[in-house]
């Protein structure tokens, strides 16, 4: 049967050359070469977001007065919709964490260097809408938690010199938090994101399928030094099975934590009820967010919140920017770039486990 | 021993491991694809309400008289009023939480716990509530009396 | 409004508006100011303080010192407390009572004031015990400014009144627990401190429900007299109706009055009302019914039927409770039963109401309606304890199946390595 399904496609597409860059693709073979796991969760991650986003779609609907019962009836009624809505869930949170890996891998392996600084940017563009999925699909289940987060959040962002007030009311559809925000994310969340996402999904792929996997520098120094010691794996089937483990071994993951601590519901929100204790954003806002706290109010004549804020908009463009540092600065680039990448790796994990110990 | 020069696994070990990998790829696919297909099969309740509910029918209540109805996950009191039209609020009491009810001797609503009295318009007239009860919108909708949150202004 | 007070906005002319707007505010509240010019600077108790009176209800409404010591404000020094200037000097205290009500049992007066305030209290203190021993001459009672407060008295109203809710009681204890003062009345002291040993009192401090009962819910204020033993229900049925509805069918009724047993304080006492719990109905320390009753009549067997059927139903919903605990804490969804959880806690707050008709069948009907809810809260928890294993099995199993697969993973990428030649790795792309 296969052999007769070969032969119709045979005949009509030349297979094998449509098919020969994914045999020909080879990936370097060093003691280095897990990381290039990393991506390769990350993608398959979102594609367990899609297709569980499907399946939520049946059944959610994005009202103030309905959203939260909708998700309850998942959780409660809909056969094994609890573990569709916690694999979203945890998905959603190990895909930004192996986002976040991935990242700081390319960092510290210099994949960003020349000729692959479109991959670096087209990467970090990823990672903030992943992040962006993550705020918006937040305020999806419409509990108390998370629609005091978004309250804050949004806040956060009407700070901005000049566009602030702008982009809050675009964010939150009037001047408050209110069910037209929960329309609003859920088109986000949905329509907008998912695009672009796409988009700039393929331009990932095709620009990392077009430069091929880079090599770290020391193991190319190596290489250089003695050729024999270069070693190239086959993409298909080789790399492509090691890869196809890591999705088992994460499925597993996910599974587990689906059906051991699902995700929480909490108590639907009400707009009128005072915040409740302890209102903190996801775990990767939470950097973020510990350090506008810390902020002293008044900074010399410039106001904490506002300068943090700035603070983070320029950090965040010149993280995108990184691979040019790099370039421009011959060797001496490299090492203030692998130092900005130890700083920013401890700094998000001190001020996470602090944002977590302080309370 | 002389080592095999040629170091082929055994066709039989081939065959098991296309059969083991075969097997477990074939498995797994089957166990993502059922709960997805239970998933698909719409269950029994279309839905769990929310702001909205289906208090009552219109033939259940006699003009004077009152029900208790579930409201999400608190109690709401249905009352006919002697003029037929009908009137919806929380029965929770402001005071301790007790479930209200309506009397239709004194035409007012009663918490029995501890004597708190509201009028029709669920303010607090007399006793130890220190809090109106909220008040929800009523509308007829063919046979069914439909009770819903008031919406933020 | 912060902003431009920071922006360099002329601080004297801040400072000169201020002064200027404190003034012409004061004006009314400064009339009396010959009167205290002195008594501010004279030692308790003539000291009468401008900051004390202005917090005065009557000075905020307009009246002075003349309204009520008489004499002349405006005239300087002694002139103004001539006897010629009408001056009265200190009000005897007998004679307090009916100073105040010449405007507070005035009620075309006090009207102008404030319409809703009733105008009876003159009349109502006299029919207290204070008043009528005021009458016979005896003025350690108290009158008066010894509740209401002088020359600072607030509205009760007024959270830091002596007779708001929370401090009427203190205020009444002043002299009631005072056992030096109330020698020779014949009266205990220790109401006060059973009182705050009460689960009224609890109510009223801790939970901050102002409603709960204090000193004058069940004395009246000023009519302020003990409820007689026959009026003791009816006291209390201000607040428990249900209780005493099925008191007053009740045999027991009857038989506390021709006994002139006092009624509900029979079983609950009366200032120090505690929680009731269960054990009342019991045989130990706690319990009352045994008091009178005597063990194996047939009242013996209706409490110890009752008792049971209450720590039933509470093992019942208990048991519930713990179940669905369980479930939640494994993760799974128990809202729904947990709504239905609170309707079986009522049902036993019911049946232990249903106790003071003292009629098993009638408590076995609350008993029977919470013990079929939490049956089904029970069974509720049950099931999601089953669910959440099936998960689990369900979960075991797939991770079994991803096992084999990686299993079957890693022998294969073995098998076409080898089988190539470890051409997979070692074969060189340039």
């Amino acid at each position: 049967m296969f052999a007769t399904l070969r032969k119709w496609i045979d005949e009509r597409f030349d297979w094998a050359a449509l098919t020969a860059p994914l045999r020909k693709k080879t990936v370097p073979a060093h003691d280095l070469s897990y990381w290039y796991f990393l991506g390769g969760i990350t993608l398959f991650l979102f594609g367990i977001q899609v297709c569980t986003g499907i399946l939520l779609l049946l059944y959610y609907r994005p009202s103030a007065t309905e959203a939260f019962e909708s998700v309850q009836y998942i959780m409660t009624r809909v056969q094994f919709g609890w573990l569709v809505r916690s694999i979203h869930s945890w998905a959603a949170n190990l895909m930004i964490f192996t986002a976040f890996c991935h990242m700081f891998s390319v960092l510290f392996l210099g994949a960003y260097r020349k000729p692959r600084e479109l991959t670096w940017i087209s990467g970090m563009l990823l990672l903030f809408l992943a992040m962006g999925f993550g705020f918006s699909g937040y305020l999806l289940p419409w509990n108390t938690l998370a629609f005091f987060a978004t309250k804050v959040g949004t806040e956060i962002t009407g700070q901005v010199p000049i566009i602030g007030h702008g982009l809050k009311v675009f964010l939150r559809g009037g001047e408050d938090v209110t069910g037209a925000t929960l329309t609003r994310f859920f088109g986000f969340h949905v329509a907008l994101l998912p695009g672009l996402t796409v988009l700039l999904l393929l331009t990932h792929l095709a620009l990392v399928q077009y430069f091929g996997m880079s090599v770290p520098p020391a193991v190319e120094a190596r290489w250089k030094a003695s050729p024999s010691e270069a070693r190239q794996m086959k993409f298909f089937p080789n790399f492509f099975l090691r890869e196809l483990m890591a999705w088992y071994i994460a499925l597993g993951v996910l599974g587990a934590l689906a059906a051991i601590l699902p995700w929480e519901l909490g108590t639907k929100a009400d707009p009128f009820a005072p915040a409740p204790a302890g209102i903190r954003p996801e775990w990767y806002f939470m950097f973020m967010f510990q350090t506008l706290k810390k902020i002293p109010a008044k900074v010399w004549f410039a106001d904490g919140d506002v300068l943090g804020i700035l603070a983070f908009g320029v950090a965040g463009i010149l993280w995108l920017l990184l691979p040019f540092f790099d370039q421009a600065g011959g060797r001496r680039g490299r090492r203030l770039v692998l130092g900005a990448g130890i700083f920013a790796l401890s700094y998000i994990i001190a001020m996470t486990i602090y944002g977590y110990m302080a309370k | 021993m002389v080592a095999d020069p040629n170091p082929q696994p055994k066709p039989a070990r081939r065959r098991m491991i296309k059969i083991l990998l075969g097997g477990g790829l074939l498995g797994s696919f089957a166990s993502f694809i059922y709960p997805v297909l239970r998933y698909l099969v719409p269950p029994l309740v279309a839905d769990l309400g929310g702001d909205q509910v289906i208090a009552g029918k219109t033939d259940e209540l006699r003009p004077n008289t009152a029900k208790i109805f579930r409201f999400g996950s608190r109690p709401g009191l249905l009352i006919r009023n002697s003029d037929g039209s009908y009137r919806a609020l929380s029965a929770t009491c402001t005071h301790l939480g007790c479930i209200v009810q309506y009397r239709g001797d004194l035409q007012e609503i009663w918490c029995a716990c501890h004597n708190g009295l509201y009028d029709l318009n669920g303010r607090n007239v007399s006793g130890p509530p220190p809090r109106p009860l909220e008040v929800y919108e009523v509308h007829l909708r063919g046979d069914d009396v439909v009770v819903s949150r008031k919406r933020e202004a | 409004m912060d902003t431009w007070l920071n922006n360099g906005f002329p601080r004297s002319l801040i400072l000169l508006l201020t002064i200027v707007c404190v003034c012409v505010g004061g004006a009314r509240a400064q009339a009396p100011s010959t009167c205290l010019d002195c008594h501010a600077a004279l030692d308790p108790p003539l000291q009468v303080t401008q900051a004390q009176f202005s917090q005065d209800i009557h000075a905020q409404e307009g009246l002075t010192c003349a309204s009520c010591h008489g004499g002349d404000p405006t005239k300087a020094d002694m002139d103004a407390m001539s006897k010629a200037a009408g001056f009265r000097g200190k009000i005897q205290r007998n004679q307090i009572p009916e100073l105040c009500g010449r405007c507070h049992s005035d009620g075309a007066f006090m009207r102008k004031y404030n319409p809703s305030l009733r105008t009876d209290q003159l009349a109502q203190y006299k029919t207290s015990v204070h008043g009528k021993r005021l009458v016979q001459g005896d003025t350690k009672v108290a009158v008066c400014i010894d509740c209401h407060g002088v020359h600072d008295l607030r509205p009760a109203s007024d959270p830091r009144s002596q007779i708001s809710p929370l401090n009427v009681a203190k205020t009444c204890s002043r002299c009631h627990s005072d056992a030096e003062y109330m020698r020779g009345y014949g009266i205990p002291t220790d109401q006060y401190a059973n009182y705050n040993r009460s689960v009224h009192h609890e109510a009223m401090t801790v939970r901050g429900d102002l409603s709960a009962p204090t000193c004058p819910t069940c004395h009246g204020n000023h009519g302020a007299a003990p409820p007689g033993i026959d009026s003791v229900k009816n006291v209390c049925a201000n607040c428990h109706v249900f209780q005493a509805q099925m008191y007053d069918k009740s045999t027991h009724k009857a038989a506390f009055q021709s006994a002139s047993l006092p009624g509900c304080v029979v079983c609950h006492s009366n200032h120090d009302v505690s929680l009731p719990t269960d054990a009342k109905l019991g045989t130990g320390s706690e319990a009352v019914c045994m008091r009178c009753h005597k063990p194996g009549d047939i009242c013996d067997q209706a409490r110890a039927k009752m008792l049971q059927d209450l720590t039933q139903l509470d093992g019942a919903v208990k048991a519930a409770d713990r179940v669905l605990n369980v479930a939640e804490s494994s993760g799974m969804e128990v809202s729904e039963a947990r709504t239905e959880q609170d309707q079986a806690r009522d049902s036993l707050t019911k049946a232990r109401v249903t106790i003071h008709s003292f009629k098993t069948e009638l408590v076995e009907q609350d008993i029977q309606a919470g013990l079929k809810i939490a049956a089904k809260t029970q069974a509720e928890g049950q099931a999601a304890l089953a669910e959440r294993d099936r998960r689990r099995r369900g979960l075991g199993l797939s991770l079994g199946i991803i096992l084999v697969v990686l299993l079957g993973l890693l022998l294969y990428i073995r098998q076409i390595e080898s089988n190539s030649g470890k051409v997979g790795t070692a074969e060189l792309h340039r």
